[in-house]
């Protein structure tokens, strides 16, 4: 059974098995936050959960690493603070070295 | 208490936790994937996976085999397994025991119930590693990725991200990410290669350290042929160029040291892999004060003795965090230090498999060295950046940033440059640019990058970004005070 889920209002689809961040890839999505001082786009790029590029609220839940959260029905993907502070320090109440 | 943790799943992980339950210890074998097999035999969710999934995976049935007698031993008790489980913090209490605090690696796994601390006599650190990064203008633009990224995209995930590839960098595993996407269907364009041939397959010590190696590489060019993928050697991508997105590359033939010397070519693409090697991940054995050094690639690593013990009593490290080795090596490895372990608690090993697995490992470093001399990374490869190209992805840090602070604000060493300008400084933790950040640093003072250059920005006091509740948690426990009073500063050998 495919997965439905949302990504600001667009549905996407994701095979059982699936990360999120493949799911926006195979949907033609490829950038899903912008960067805090450049504004510029960003999305996939280690892919293996090392380089925090990929950056995404899924469900409410601020900061995830999209390659790494496993898609599943009915999942929402990204909100408007995605799109205007994303990764500041702390956000999402994480700490950091 | 279990009398050994060990960390990560994949080859050298694996191998080690078998081998030790096996020698009778009791093992904890934990892991920030959801199912064994690391970066290098990453798969399909097996729960959904279909016959094709299996597919292009080197060294099968040995990931087979090993994942057997792990669950044979689970079955019996022997071996606790922990995925999705992701460590952050590792201390050491005065008797010598360690203590793993883990954390959900993503938040949709939390509810299924993570282990966030757990007691070990010992450890065997196997937390491999990830492409090694260089800038370059337009590294940053959405379609360019990790050539592992690619990979694990494809393997793990069943998605290309892309319909025309240029795969670039250094090295052969250029060639797996190349021939898997051409067998997916992508138009591979172009394999861009720094250094000269596959020269490799003449080198006289990596030919008869590994004879299995050479037929592996004739398998890749006999695949690049089928596929007529084009390889450029002695090429490098001086820049990607696109507004949102990858739209195409700019290369450009260079000398043995990288400097552009000859025509430039621009080759569309939507997706860029790039690749120069890999980086150990060696944040847990620095959190623990383990002796580092330079290898032959220029990466810093573990260093350890014929039998994978660190400079840490109690704390042994095989895989990649020891030298960059692949798979096969990576397997030696784990099982030597389990042996060596099981040895050292007083159980019975195997004096003759202890001796192979020496011998081996001693075979497979040798030809390590000769793939990091026959591939490295081109020394002037800072040419290639312009003022505004992206060195820190994260805090967004440019060449011209760096170049500031070293000129007008004194910063001229790797960690006063990191204090100052910042790289390294975000999210990842300088993971993505550290080599670089760390080579910049050094080229600016006119002389060659060293272990003391890579260790400010491969040191962190925390392995991976915690929630705050996960931290505030400790302070109720038994954790020194000065992790806690300033968790968010530089600590271990190089941070005071």
């Amino acid at each position: 059974m495919t997965h439905r889920l949302t990504f600001r209002g667009t549905e996407v689809a994701a095979e059982p098995g699936q990360s999120v961040a493949a799911a926006l890839v195979a949907a033609g999505i490829l950038g899903w936050r912008t960067t805090r001082r450049g504004g510029r786009p960003r999305g996939l790029f280690c892919g293996i959960g090392v380089c925090f590029d990929c950056l995404l609220t899924v469900d409410g839940v601020p900061d995830q690493r999209a390659c790494l959260v496993t898609a599943a029905d009915g999942m929402t993907l990204g909100d408007d603070a995605d799109s205007q502070d994303p990764g500041s320090p702390g956000k999402g109440g994480a700490a950091r070295a | 208490m279990h009398d050994v943790a060990v960390v990560g799943a994949g080859p050298a992980g694996l191998a080690a936790a078998v081998e030790a339950a096996e020698a009778g210890l009791a093992v904890a074998l934990l892991d920030t994937a959801g199912q064994p097999g690391g970066q290098y035999w990453r798969h399909y969710d097996e729960t959904h996976d279909r016959p094709a999934d299996r597919v292009g995976h080197h060294g099968w049935p040995v990931f087979t085999g090993l994942r057997n007698r792990l669950d044979a031993l689970r079955a019996a008790g022997r071996i606790r397994y922990l995925p999705g489980h992701q460590v952050w913090l590792i201390t050491r209490d005065e008797g010598g025991a360690f203590t793993l605090r883990m954390t959900a690696t993503a938040s949709t796994c939390a509810g299924s119930g993570i282990d966030r601390s757990l007691p070990a006599r010992a450890l065997i650190l196997c937390p491999g590693g990830y492409d090694r990064q260089l800038p370059v203008p337009g590294w940053d633009l959405p379609g360019v990725m990790t050539a592992g990224g690619v990979q694990a995209l494809l393997k793990g995930h069943r998605t290309t991200a892309g319909r025309r590839a240029v795969v670039a960098g250094t090295g052969p595993f250029l060639l797996p990410v190349a021939t898997g996407l051409a067998r997916a269907g992508v138009t591979v364009a172009a394999v861009v290669e720094a250094n000269a041939t596959l020269g490799w397959l003449r080198d006289p010590v990596g030919a008869m350290s590994a004879a299995g190696k050479a037929v592996e590489a004739l398998q890749y060019a006999a695949l690049m042929a089928r596929h007529r993928i084009p390889y450029r050697t002695r090429t490098v991508v001086r820049e990607i160029l696109g507004t949102d997105r990858v739209e195409a590359v700019r290369t450009v033939r260079v000398d043995t040291a990288g400097r552009p010397a000859g025509p430039e070519q621009e080759i569309a693409a939507d997706l860029v892999a790039l690749g120069w090697g890999f980086t150990p991940s060696l944040e847990l054995p620095l959190m623990l004060g383990a002796e580092t050094v330079q290898d032959t690639d220029g990466s810093l690593v573990v260093a350890v003795d014929a039998r994978q013990r660190s400079s840490v009593g109690g704390l042994y490290v095989a895989g990649e965090a020891t030298g960059v080795g692949g798979a096969t090596l990576a397997v030696h490895e784990g099982r030597l230090s389990a042996l060596a372990l099981a040895a050292a608690l007083g159980r019975p090993a195997d004096p003759a498999a202890t001796r192979r697995l020496r011998g081996a490992v001693r075979r497979g470093r040798r030809f390590a060295a000769a793939m990091q001399r026959t591939y490295p990374v081109p020394g002037a490869w800072p040419q290639w950046l312009s003022e505004t190209t992206l060195v820190c992805r994260c805090e967004e840090v440019s060449y011209g940033d760096l170049r500031r602070a070293y000129h007008d604000l004194g910063a001229q060493d790797a960690r006063t440059l990191k204090m100052l300008a910042r790289p390294g400084m975000g999210w990842c933790q300088g993971r993505v640019c550290g080599f670089a950040t760390a080579a910049i640093a050094a080229r600016l003072s006119g002389r060659a990058t060293t272990a003391d250059d890579l260790r400010p920005l491969a040191t962190r006091s925390l392995a991976v970004p915690v929630p705050l509740g996960e931290l505030a948690d400790l302070a109720d426990d038994t954790t020194p005070a000065e992790t806690l009073q300033h968790p968010t500063r530089e600590r271990g050998r190089d941070g005071e």
